[in-house]
């Protein structure tokens, strides 16, 4: 038994319990901190595969900013009692358990198939995950994937998420016909809102 | 079964116990140093009576908090009530992992490095830490029950989400001219003289300017100080403290997210924010002051390093209680316009900047462009003032009579 079979263990009673834990939780609150939980342990489980900057990515991404915002929500709504278990869509749960079933399928067929799908489909001349963590490290791997190998992709991903802001914005920021006194801006002082307000009048 | 203990492991957890205890005293220190200070600006004499100089002040507070009665409001969630407090005072101790505080020291055949982890993503571990510590603030917010905690903790999480991608944009830099993520590498990087920058080489006048400064240290304030202002402006938002202290705002939330707690859970949250303000002090020294770099004697060698480290770190300490005891708060509208409109913009163009300039081999023309284009847009910036959102923010004055 060596450290890495402690750490290990570690993650996956962490990863299996916070993660049913927010499956069973009543309080969307509580639900919401069992999800940062398995979120942490997932980053533990990359930290094992030698992935420091995915371990740190996922903390950054998910665990800090993502997750903050669901609870920013959740607050701000005021949905933290226990919500009633009324199903708006008929025959979610059956579509559900299907679905749930399928993502399953496809999680043992990579697990069986292992690093050879991964690694060999993916980066060319690979030996592993973990040897390939090593040699280039992890940084330098993930930087000659995603800024060489796949750049158009990604580059069409961050186009999409600005399209995707850029919907939010237009549909959330309605231009008002009446003065808006609730977004003043800095320089916009009093007085010059007073003036504008006396045109009104 | 226990043969995972090895040499490696004890080191580690000697420094981690070092390091641990050197922070609560040194909390101690900071807490008494604020009071002195503060009370100084402000014509007053302070903790006097405990200890010499009221140095046994905050011992005597600490005692006292620990022996209060623990009260929680019968509205408030019990365990996330629980949990808050030492939420936000765990990341606080986490982000110190990463500061190299001294050079390696030989210790009966062991090679120590004055530094608890060296993780070749050293800067990222501190911003993954660091945007945990959002948790202590929301979640204390909530689970208080409380009017005004829940306000102070949905202000807090809207300021701390905003202000770390200003944190995080600032480093980029520094990272980009280090060329890695070990905070190890980056104060290493700082450790010659400023002769070795060829940046302005082959430009009349600003290569002789230039070579006039070659005896000092080639730390990254003088080549990134725009970078550090804005790593400082974010950085003293993140820690809570003034003028960015919205989510505790005494005169209108009283004391916001910690308004419910008292005793010992009050006592983690004030652990957790002084010790988050020694972290971004000595992240500070360690980005842009060449950490531990500076003069080595003979005598003691292995001590300068340390000594040189605690001063700049004090420094930067002591600039916290300074602001605190200079600047009003914020408004939240102008603290939200201040992160996103300024300090974000900013750091992306400076990023750009550094970039550019840090591309191996370019040539002097495109060093010239790049450099009076950065001069041209801080001029225009200077110039025209704030450009805004002219007939969305502010209507024209046609709509506004079309409604009268």
């Amino acid at each position: 038994m060596n450290l890495e079979h402690v750490v290990f263990g570690v993650m996956f009673v962490g990863a299996l319990g916070t993660s049913l834990a927010m499956l069973f939780a009543r309080n969307a609150v509580h639900a919401a901190l069992f999800l940062v939980g398995s979120q942490i342990s997932l980053a533990i489980a990359f930290l094992l595969q030698g992935a420091f900057f995915i371990a740190a990515v996922q903390i950054i991404v998910y665990a800090g900013a993502i997750m903050v915002l669901f609870l920013f929500v959740i607050m701000l709504l005021g949905v933290d009692r226990r919500e009633a278990l009324i199903e708006p869509l008929a025959g979610q749960r059956g579509l559900a358990v299907f679905m749930g079933g399928i993502l399953a399928l496809e999680i043992l067929y990579i697990a069986w198939r292992g690093v050879d799908l991964v690694a060999g489909g993916v980066v060319q001349g690979a030996r592993s995950l973990q040897a390939l963590n090593e040699d280039p490290g992890n940084v330098e791997s993930i930087a000659h994937v995603l800024f060489d190998r796949f750049l158009l992709p990604f580059e069409a991903t961050s186009v999409l998420l600005v399209v995707a802001i850029v919907g939010v914005m237009v549909l959330a920021r309605r231009i008002s016909v009446l003065p808006d006194r609730t977004v003043a801006e800095p320089g916009h002082d009093d007085e010059e809102t007073a003036q504008k307000e006396g045109l009104t009048a | 079964m226990f043969d995972f203990i090895t040499a490696d492991v004890v080191i580690a957890l000697v420094k981690v116990i070092l390091v641990f205890a050197v922070m609560l005293v040194l909390t101690m220190l900071v807490i008494w140093m604020e009071r002195r200070a503060l009370a100084q600006m402000q014509s007053r004499v302070g903790p006097n009576r405990w200890g010499p100089f009221g140095l046994l002040q905050t011992l005597a507070d600490g005692i006292k908090l620990f022996f209060k009665e623990d009260f929680r409001p019968r509205t408030a969630d019990k365990w996330v009530y629980a949990i808050a407090p030492v939420a936000a005072m765990v990341p606080s101790f986490l982000a110190i992992a990463v500061i190299p505080f001294g050079r390696d020291v030989r210790i009966a055949g062991h090679e120590i490095g004055l530094i608890i982890s060296d993780l070749n993503i050293g800067i990222l571990y501190f911003l993954a830490v660091g945007s945990l510590g959002v948790y202590g603030v929301v979640l204390a917010g909530w689970a208080s029950g409380s009017k005004y905690p829940l306000l102070g903790g949905i202000r807090s999480t809207a300021q701390l989400i905003s202000y770390e991608i200003a944190l995080g944009l600032s480093i980029v830099p520094i990272v980009l001219a280090a060329g890695s993520l070990s905070t190890v590498d980056i104060v290493a990087a700082q450790s010659s003289s400023l002769g070795d920058v060829t940046f302005f080489d082959d430009i009349p006048v600003l290569e002789q300017i230039s070579h006039a400064f070659t005896f000092m240290p080639k730390w990254y304030i003088f080549s990134q100080w725009p970078a550090f202002l804005i790593f400082l402006v974010a950085g003293i938002a993140e820690t809570n403290r003034a003028p960015f202290d919205l989510p505790e705002a005494e005169t209108e939330l009283i004391a916001g997210f910690h308004t419910e707690y008292s005793g010992i859970r009050f006592a983690m949250f004030f652990l957790g924010e002084y010790i988050h303000i020694v972290a971004i002090s000595a992240m500070a020294v360690t980005l842009f002051f060449g950490g531990w770099d500076g003069p080595i004697f003979d005598f003691l060698p292995w001590a300068w390093p340390l000594l040189w480290f605690a001063l700049k770190t004090a420094f930067f300490v002591y600039l916290f209680v300074w602001l605190r005891a200079t600047l009003p708060r914020l408004r939240y509208d102008r603290l939200m316009w201040l992160g996103w409109k300024r300090l974000i913009p900013a750091a992306l163009g400076w990023i750009m900047f550094t970039a550019v300039v840090n591309t191996d081999g370019i040539s002097r023309g495109v060093r010239l462009a790049t450099f009076g284009a950065l001069f041209a847009v801080v001029l225009l910036w200077v110039w025209r003032g704030d450009p805004r959102l002219k007939g969305i923010v502010a209507p024209k004055k046609g709509a506004v009579r079309g409604a009268a």
